[in-house]
């Protein structure tokens, strides 16, 4: 029976163009960032080559109006982009669930406490809080600015997966549970979990991408990490420094493109798993 | 899948819309009595960690705030003085606490160094305007234009193909980024619009017909690109709604009845339209972001800009200051969405949803 469920949902999962579109992108882009500091000789940082070159075959992206080659900090800057999604997104998630589980199953004041911090924290602007947080940080790193991230985007998915977990907890099989005498925790992870899996994947997808994009606002605004290179900081150097107006394209498109693609694959990969879940929007 | 989905499968939706006056006023009192309690802790919340921040983060923040400030001779003496005093440091933390809701209360938010020595409170108040004019016309038409062409598209075969990949692009592209793009291919390839500025820099504001068509100028493009990205969002999350809603059980009954495929989609509509009313309260932070870094590609002089020229000259009170009026901006709005609500959801004015 398991097999058989597993079966469908990879037999619609291999027929689902927007997912094999999306995962595509995203797979060309995972392996740029594993193979692309191969493929380069010169540290991002590094003054290196002519000033303001155009993509030649020296430099494939060319480099900026101080020398430095581009390919270089955006593979770099790819790497900063996944592991901000990979850790803040994670940790919105697991928050998210953390909130959210305990919220749904324990129903009453738990409930109303939790969800009363979720709205206040939902209604107020991430971006304005990482903003003073991180202004006041001394030395910026990646991982902190995840950690940052993560710890301000849980509130939607909290709110997402309480209403799931609502929906679940007063089903037959969680009442059999308890009636046997399973403690709550060991409920919540094997029987209300295991069948929103499917969701929570969603969840984590969605906070993945969220996490990239305000990372890249946040440093575009000059706030990203002071040790490391990152693509909203490549395009925060771009307009620093004219790129705009003396005409250096090759600067400030290739980072844009690269969180867009990585956003917008995330996306419709949700779209598609989404498709592939929920039988009632298959027939398209 | 979208924000604020899940109520999209909601069992509510099965039940027959009541007829509009049907209005019990004690439930929209409750409505609104526990939204305003959860924006009146929110302020409360947004305020305390307004003051927190300095206090709490390693090191003096007198010291650090001077070390930044150092470059500014003339001000420096009269800085250190003045930190000290706001800081208040030799005073209980609950009467620091007290103090800084008393400062605020008056209207104080401290002095800028970046405009030294102008009260960051006038220095925000010259460029919300600026903020509201670019923001409430983008928000308004991103999200009606959104709205009506994701329904539209919804389940026509040829536009779901074109309109939709390109949907997820725009919601998927950083709004710096748009705003770039824009700036570069029709500020300086084709030279159309000036990508700099407010207003023309041999301007002074006025009210002459010089003045508006030079702001007008300045203003389209950020308005753009702000407009662009709220569109393919709203778009999809629209298209992907009525399909939800196009396979509820009323939706099928009324296909069964024979009704017409428009009378079908206008109910599909009707109740599709209010998950994205919510989903646009909670878009705000995000669209707010979006403006902030939008107007930072533009040099255009509202908050963001501030925000910017407040971390580059470590202006520690302005940043605070746009802090709070960020937040308190979002609280607004977010309560005229909820007004929109009960006049959207005949539901809310029965007290059938309580949030």
């Amino acid at each position: 029976m398991i097999n058989l469920k597993k079966n469908e949902i990879l037999y619609f999962a291999l027929r689902n163009n927007k997912l094999k579109v999306g995962l595509a992108v995203l797979l060309l882009f995972v392996v740029l960032t594993i193979v692309g500091p191969l493929l380069t000789n010169y540290p991002p940082m590094d003054y290196v080559g002519p000033l303001s070159a155009p993509p030649s075959s020296e430099f494939w992206f060319g480099t900026t109006s101080f020398g430095q080659d581009i390919f270089s900090q955006f593979v770099h800057g790819l790497k900063a982009s996944f592991l901000v999604g990979i850790v803040g997104g994670g940790l919105g998630t697991l928050l998210g669930m953390l909130v959210g589980f305990t919220a749904g199953y324990r129903g009453g004041m738990v409930d109303e406490a939790l969800n009363m911090l979720t709205n206040i924290v939902l209604v107020i602007p991430t971006l304005a809080v990482l903003l003073i947080i991180v202004a006041y940080l001394e030395v910026r790193g990646i991982f902190i600015e995840s950690i940052f991230i993560g710890c301000t985007a849980w509130p939607w998915a909290a709110r997402a997966i309480r209403a799931q977990t609502f929906s679940l907890r007063s089903r037959d099989f969680v009442d059999l549970a308890r009636l046997s005498g399973m403690n709550s925790l060991k409920i919540i992870f094997t029987e209300i979990a295991p069948n929103m899996m499917s969701y929570l994947l969603l969840v984590f997808i969605l906070q993945f991408g969220g996490a990239v994009l305000i990372a890249a606002t946040l440093d575009f605004i000059g706030l990203g990490p002071t040790d490391a290179m990152s693509l909203g900081l490549m395009m925060n150097n771009a307009v620093l420094w004219g790129a705009l107006i003396l005409g250096i394209w090759w600067w400030f498109i290739p980072p844009g493109v690269a969180i867009t693609a990585i956003v917008g694959a995330l996306y419709i990969t949700n779209v598609g798993l989404d498709e592939v879940f929920n039988p009632k929007l298959r027939e398209m | 899948m979208k924000i604020g989905e899940e109520e999209g499968i909601h069992p509510l939706r099965l039940q027959v819309p009541r007829p509009i006056g049907y209005i019990q006023g004690g439930k929209v009192k409750r409505y609104f009595g526990r939204k305003l309690l959860i924006y009146i802790l929110t302020f409360f919340v947004a305020v305390t960690i307004d003051w927190m921040i300095p206090r709490f983060m390693p090191g003096d923040p007198v010291d650090a705030l001077m070390a930044r400030a150092g470059s500014f001779a003339e001000s420096t003496e009269l800085m250190h003085d003045y930190y000290s005093k706001i800081f208040g440091l030799d005073v209980p933390l609950w009467q620091q606490y007290l103090n800084f809701w008393n400062a605020l209360l008056h209207g104080d938010l401290g002095i800028s160094v970046y405009v030294f020595p102008l009260p960051v409170t006038t220095v925000i108040m010259r460029a919300v305007p600026f903020d509201i004019l670019l923001l409430v016309p983008a928000i308004l038409l991103s999200w009606f234009a959104g709205n009506w062409f994701g329904a539209f598209a919804a389940r026509s075969k040829r536009l779901d193909n074109t309109i939709l990949p390109l949907g997820y692009i725009l919601t998927a592209t950083p709004y710096m980024w748009l705003a770039m793009l824009l700036a570069w291919a029709l500020g300086i390839v084709f030279n159309i619009f000036p990508i700099s500025g407010g207003y023309s820099y041999a301007m002074t504001p006025s009210l002459s017909w010089a003045f508006i068509w030079s702001y007008l100028q300045h203003w389209f493009l950020p308005f753009l690109s702000l407009f662009l990205v709220g569109f393919g969002g709203w778009a999809i999350g629209m298209r992907n709604m009525i399909i939800y809603e196009l396979e509820a059980d009323y939706s099928h009954y009324l296909e069964a009845l024979g009704a017409p495929r428009r009378l079908v989609r206008k109910y599909a509509f009707r109740n599709a339209v209010l998950p994205q009313l919510t989903g646009l309260a909670l878009a705000l932070g995000v669209i707010v972001a979006g403006a902030l870094v939008t107007e930072v590609v533009f040099s255009y002089p509202g908050i963001g800009y501030l925000i910017l020229q407040a971390i580059n000259t470590r202006d520690f009170f302005l940043l605070q200051g746009c802090f709070l009026f960020i937040i308190l901006g979002v609280l607004l709005a977010n309560f005229a969405i909820d007004i929109a609500y009960v006049f959207v959801d005949p539901r809310t004015r029965i007290g059938m949803q309580g949030e």
